[in-house]
């Protein structure tokens, strides 16, 4: 029994979600490799060699693999992945366009976003938006896997010193190519990994309202997210959604502001440590799930908590 | 140009699931079904497409039970032309139901597919790719904004932290992400007109597809709840409890 992690980077770092999939890979047992395709990637398998608990680093270094193409690296996994019990990553939007595409060329299913490992063939996940849980054991040889990052304690990013080995193969399917990447510049954390998260919905009124937020979420070293219903209403763009069908999170400190507390809304933070709602409606969702509860306008709140922090 | 657009029947978005009390499945019974609300974007897309003059025809496809008819027709009442039911009562997973819509695909060469990137019932975003890697066709998932130029189509996409643009050699494969557009409601008139619209009916049989079960759910339970907490009088007395009780600021 062995598992094959595919490791998330930007071809000079890894990328922290992949220490979580490492986690989730040492409770199935058995031995852990980690598959690093890229383009001048050596810098990402470096550090993935470190990773406590590696056993070896597998570096696919190829022009095909820079953007992490998934009609290219789906094709590099499944040749790859042929050869373990298991293929695991933490379910991040690359993971999630890559995998699927290896399993079906391996023949097999995906088991996606596991809550929970049980045994090495059965696992918990949700479903529903999270309103339920379900218990599903794999009947595939081979198994792959999307780990929920927030399920699984990351993995200590030091100590292990793992065999780096370069793997050759080369698979450009020549059906789709890289054309550009807009990513916002933030200086604050990103959602899935901050703290401390302020979120917005439909209550802000509109776009320009986030910037209450924004001074909110600079003192504390907070990241910003929105509900879908901030996002449908054209107020902050879909990458700060937090939701079923947007990021999952759970941050110490959640703070939802305006926001009623739909059930797509909850699957996606009610894991926080400490969840606190500022909503001038009492009998909102949302302050069933709070911690501390601010029933206020938070037109008033919010400056008057941005004033004493 | 043919536009494939796939659409399932799960259960309406707005309904709180209940879990079995012999915690088997979640209670489905007389609960109100709806179109997936990422096949809706789809649906919706497709129709601008042929409104667009790009695509000439849209064909919507949907798997499951005699029932699902009813999600045709609602796609067909949105503009699409022609559905096909692939009809089953067996529990499809999606490998399954990649195998069965490279099936259609074969028979209805489209030059684009578009389908939600997920179901609201399983949850489980892997049906798009999966018949990506069936049909070899290229994928822009999670997709916010689609263009299509001559023999390519140029995909928008919604990473971590941003958007990815690629650029796709067509017949390609597009799933959606919530931002790609706004769907319309069907106006009376066209629901009329979706029920003189064609609808085949086939089999996995007839596709000669064999559902082959690559998991089994063992069992399905209610999330443990979380309790609610307190409500503070003020702010002040907010920031004190994060202070000194959570010790989380």
């Amino acid at each position: 029994m062995a598992t094959l992690i595919i490791a998330e980077h930007d071809n000079s770092t890894l990328k922290a979600s992949t220490l979580h999939a490492v986690t989730a890979a040492q409770q199935v047992g058995g031995d852990i490799d980690v598959l690093v395709a890229g383009s001048g990637c050596q810098a990402a398998a470096d550090e993935a060699a470190k990773v406590a608990g590696v056993a070896k680093v597998l570096v696919a270094d190829n022009a095909a693999y820079a953007n992490q193409l998934a009609e290219n690296v789906a094709k590099l996994v499944a040749e790859v992945g042929a050869g373990y019990s298991h293929i695991m990553a933490t379910s991040t939007p690359e993971a999630k366009n890559v995998l699927p595409r290896a399993a079906a060329l391996l023949d097999v299913g995906q088991i996606s976003d596991i809550l929970r490992v049980d045994s090495a063939d059965t696992f918990g996940r949700p479903i529903y938006a999270g309103n339920a849980i379900a218990t599903v054991k794999s009947l595939d040889a081979i198994k792959v896997i999307t780990v929920r990052g927030t399920a699984f304690e990351a993995a200590a990013a030091e100590g292990g010193s793992a065999a780096v080995e370069a793997v050759s193969a080369a698979h450009d399917a020549g059906v789709s190519s890289f054309v550009s990447d807009e990513v916002a510049q933030s200086d604050r954390p990103e959602l899935t990994s901050a703290k401390i998260i302020v979120s917005g919905g439909r209550g802000m009124g509109n776009g320009e309202n986030f910037a209450m937020l924004d001074s909110v979420a600079d003192k504390l070293g907070a990241a910003v997210g929105a509900s879908r219903a901030a996002v449908d209403a054209g107020f902050v763009p879909n990458d700060m959604q937090v939701g079923q069908t947007g990021k999952i999170v759970a941050p110490d400190l959640y703070v939802a502001v305006g926001i009623s507390g739909a059930i797509q809304h909850l699957a996606g933070m009610k894991d926080s440590k400490y969840i606190v709602a500022i909503n001038k409606d009492d009998e909102a969702p949302i302050f069933q799930v709070a911690d501390y509860g601010l029933v206020a306008d938070l037109f008033e709140a919010v400056p008057e908590l941005d004033g004493k922090l | 140009m043919k536009v494939l657009v796939t659409v399932k029947r799960v259960i309406d978005y707005n309904v709180k699931v209940r879990v079995k009390s012999d915690n088997t499945d979640v209670d489905l019974t007389n609960v109100k079904m709806a179109m997936n609300p990422f096949c809706e974007i789809a649906v919706e897309e497709a129709v601008r497409l042929k409104e667009a003059g790009v695509a000439s025809e849209v064909v919507v496809v949907s798997l499951g039970p005699q029932a699902a008819q009813e999600q045709i027709r609602t796609a067909l009442a949105l503009g699409a032309d022609r559905g096909i039911l692939v009809q089953t009562d067996e529990v499809l997973e999606s490998l399954n139901v990649a195998k069965l819509l490279a099936k259609v695909i074969d028979q209805e060469q489209p030059g684009l597919v578009i389908m939600g990137k997920q179901a609201i019932d399983s949850d489980n975003n892997q049906t798009g790719q999966m018949l990506g890697a069936l049909t070899g066709m290229a994928q822009g998932t999670f997709a916010s904004e689609v263009k299509i130029e001559g023999d390519k189509a140029l995909v928008t996409r919604e990473v971590d932290g941003g958007l990815q643009t690629v650029e796709l050699a067509m017949p390609a494969l597009v799933t959606t992400d919530l931002r790609l557009n706004e769907p319309r409601y069907a106006s009376l008139p066209n629901i009329m007109k979706a029920k003189k619209k064609p609808m085949d009916t086939t089999t996995p049989e007839e596709l000669g597809v064999t559902i082959k079960a690559h998991s089994e759910v063992l069992r399905v339970d209610t999330p443990e709840e979380r309790q609610a907490g307190i409500k503070v009088a003020s702010v002040d007395e907010l920031v004190d409890k994060l202070k000194n009780e959570a010790k989380v600021i």
